[in-house]
């Protein structure tokens, strides 16, 4: 049976943004369905389909309705647009076509929690799905999907639009928060959690634009349908975006479960490299999920998997359990960037950790400093002055920070570090071969400009030092 | 009055910049009935700010506190951690390079060497006439149009190196041709060049 697009079956649909065309193609029918049905009942089928947050953890959507407290006054429900991860554009799809589909979503996941005010936070960049987005609250509002009384429901919902001034951390679901409630964008430390006690210290829901834009399908088309695509633990439709140098960069739906090479290759996604060049690396999850060998590597015997060996890994399948065999964090946010080649890992690296390390927010020591740190290195190694010991010292360093050891109040550390760990350990050849290839004074020319004063200093406890092999040596 | 001190460092009046009009205030305000503390209006009120006078200065980020009741040491916290804020005069139209790995891997870095030759300034500058600001950000989320490039709002797709001339000499070329949304957040047309 053919896939049949549902999230982006508006794409391409002459003024798919306009409340008429959304409602001639069935448009807020589930919302009206879900209305008639107790609020329980929705967070249960939710709970049943397994509907796992789009935005990057995966974290079953459901479930987290159900934390919020049973005896509460008020709830509030932020939509998490602040799409920042690179290289993801599902969401600035999702609004640039469908923005009543999300709001939609917001109406059904609202009546679900019982909320009363949402708040949509967009990241400061998409002015352009600003208007859109915000001229489809007004037809909605007008139209009386928002404000008082729904559909006759008895039941009341305000919608904002919060638009956010361009920082990565402002995606964490509490760093949101506190963005929203006027401060910097320093997450908090959970718990408490937001379902307990988030926005003005409220019951609190975050959920991605795409998890909210899956549950109109999930109530008109039914569970079954839901539960009949994707793999055991992983349910669902779902975008996936590719881009870098690929024949047909973009985003393309499929049910969840796709190969990362019928990413790439596949005619109906990517459609193979530019100039027929092989591909040498992948992130397929945002950068922030680590880093896959790609087909300039041999294939690995059949029923094999193993990440500590050179082998072409374009078969890990992207749903949110299989990414994990490959060494990956998780699945993120299925966005697919292609590293071609003839590019270089070193450069790679440097624009991964300097990501990072602009965006640290600044509040945990080790991920201010390690970022920083990473990224010194990573330049010191494409400036052609690398020691073999700063691949250890990489490897090192991505090991201390993050919420894994324990060292950070959010999840940024872990995503800076697993990139960069797993393209050093993915990828040492290249890096040892290039630091091989140096040229002997490279190390000093590099200090040199850096740092005057050690460069002042040429002696080492008394005896002239040379820079022979990737380390620094003294003739006895 | 023994026990006041004087801040000998306070900055001068003249210093402070120029204020929020009346307009601007008035619009700020109708964005307080959206949340239940006054605070969580204050990136509305940055932006509305950085709209009307270009960029947020010293003035408006008092002005704003009053508005709010808040301190203006924590108006000046929030708009120094947010990149999109400009706490100096920029130039009438700000352009944003991505540079994130896809548009790097494209060719972003040719456009940006490109850029800098052209304008005649590095990042972070603007261009005597004040017309160009130039600076470079993290993903746009455009990846499959890369390299891109944002001009105030309109959002230049697949970018190259001899594009840039009949980018920059287009006059509209910072204005969306989407329909607008007439609510609070429509820009301000006063937005004065530094």
């Amino acid at each position: 049976m053919p896939f049949e697009r549902v999230l982006m079956k508006h794409v391409g649909v002459p003024n798919s943004t306009s409340l008429a065309v959304y409602q001639a193609d069935g448009g807020y029918t589930g919302a009206a369905r879900a209305l008639r049905m107790k609020p329980d009942e929705l967070v249960e089928l939710v709970k049943q389909a397994n509907l796992r947050g789009r935005g990057g953890a995966g974290f079953p959507a459901g479930l987290k309705w159900s934390f919020l407290p049973k005896d509460r006054k008020i709830t509030y429900l932020c939509v998490n647009a602040d799409e920042s991860e690179p290289p993801t554009f599902c969401n600035r799809v999702l609004i640039d076509h469908d923005p009543h589909m999300l709001l939609e979503g917001i109406l059904i996941a609202g009546y679900a929690t019982r909320t009363t005010v949402a708040y949509i936070y967009l990241r400061g960049e998409f002015m352009e799905q600003f208007h859109v987005l915000q001229r489809a609250l007004d037809e909605a509002y007008a139209a009386g999907y928002f404000g008082r009384n729904i559909l006759g429901s008895g039941y009341d919902l305000e919608c904002y639009i919060h638009r956010g001034a361009g920082a990565y951390i402002c995606g964490e679901e509490t760093g949101l928060i506190e963005s929203l409630e006027g401060k910097r964008g320093w997450p908090r430390i959970k718990p408490p959690f937001p379902a307990v006690e988030g926005l003005f210290r409220q019951p609190t829901v975050v959920n991605n634009v795409e998890t909210l834009a899956c549950l109109p399908h999930l109530l008109t088309r039914g569970l079954e349908w839901w539960l009949g695509l994707g793999t055991a633990n992983s349910k669902g439709p779902k975008m996936y975006c590719i881009s870098g140098p690929v024949n047909r960069p973009g985003c393309y739906e499929a049910p969840l479960g796709i190969t990362c090479r019928e990413l790439i290759y596949g005619d109906d996604f990517g459609g193979g490299m530019r100039g027929g060049k092989k591909v040498k690396a992948v992130f397929p999850g945002g950068l922030s999920m680590g880093v896959l060998r790609g087909d300039l590597f041999p294939r690995a015997p059949a029923g094999t998997i193993d990440p500590r060996q050179d082998y072409d890994e374009l078969d890990c399948v992207l749903d949110f359990d299989d990414v994990r065999k490959y060494d990956l964090l998780g699945l993120g946010t299925a966005a697919a960037v292609v590293v071609p080649e003839d590019a270089d890992m070193r450069d790679v690296l440097v624009n991964v950790a300097r990501f990072y390390a602009l965006e640290s927010c600044g509040q945990c020591t080790h991920c201010r400093e390690g970022t920083t740190w990473m990224y010194k290195i990573a330049q010191r190694m494409r400036a052609g002055a690398g020691r073999l010991l700063d691949l250890d010292l990489l490897v090192e360093i991505s090991q201390n920070m993050g919420m894994m050891p324990g060292m950070s109040i959010c999840g940024l550390p872990d995503g800076a570090a697993w990139p960069v760990r797993t393209a050093v350990q993915k990828f040492r050849r290249e890096f040892e071969r290039r630091i091989a290839e140096q040229e002997p004074e490279a190390a000093r020319r590099w200090t040199r400009e850096v740092n005057r004063a050690a460069y002042e200093l040429p002696v080492l406890q008394g005896r002239e030092t040379t820079y022979v092999g990737g380390t620094f040596y003294q003739p006895p | 009055m023994s026990w006041r001190t004087i801040d000998r460092r306070t900055v001068a009046e003249e210093d402070l910049g120029p204020g929020l009009s009346t307009a601007a205030e008035d619009k700020i305000r109708a964005f307080l009935p959206r949340y239940p503390t006054k605070r969580a209006a204050l990136l509305p009120a940055l932006h509305i700010a950085q709209d009307a006078v270009g960029y947020v200065s010293l003035r408006a980020m008092r002005q704003i506190a009053e508005l709010l009741e808040l301190p203006p040491a924590a108006v000046m916290d929030v708009v120094s951690f947010y990149t999109h804020f400009w706490t100096h005069p920029k130039g009438r139209k700000t352009i944003v390079l991505c540079r994130s790995l896809t548009c790097e891997l494209m060719g972003g870095g040719a456009v940006l060497a490109a850029l800098e030759a052209r304008l005649g300034i590095r990042e972070h500058q603007t261009t005597p006439d004040g017309e160009y600001s130039l600076m470079t950000e993290e993903c746009l989320a455009a990846c499959e149009h890369a390299p891109c490039m944002l001009i105030n709002e309109k959002l230049h797709k697949c970018v190259r190196v001899e594009d840039l001339d009949r980018i920059l000499a287009e006059p509209a070329n910072d204005k969306l041709d989407v329909a607008r949304s007439n609510l609070f957040d429509a820009p301000t047309s006063d937005r004065r060049a530094p």
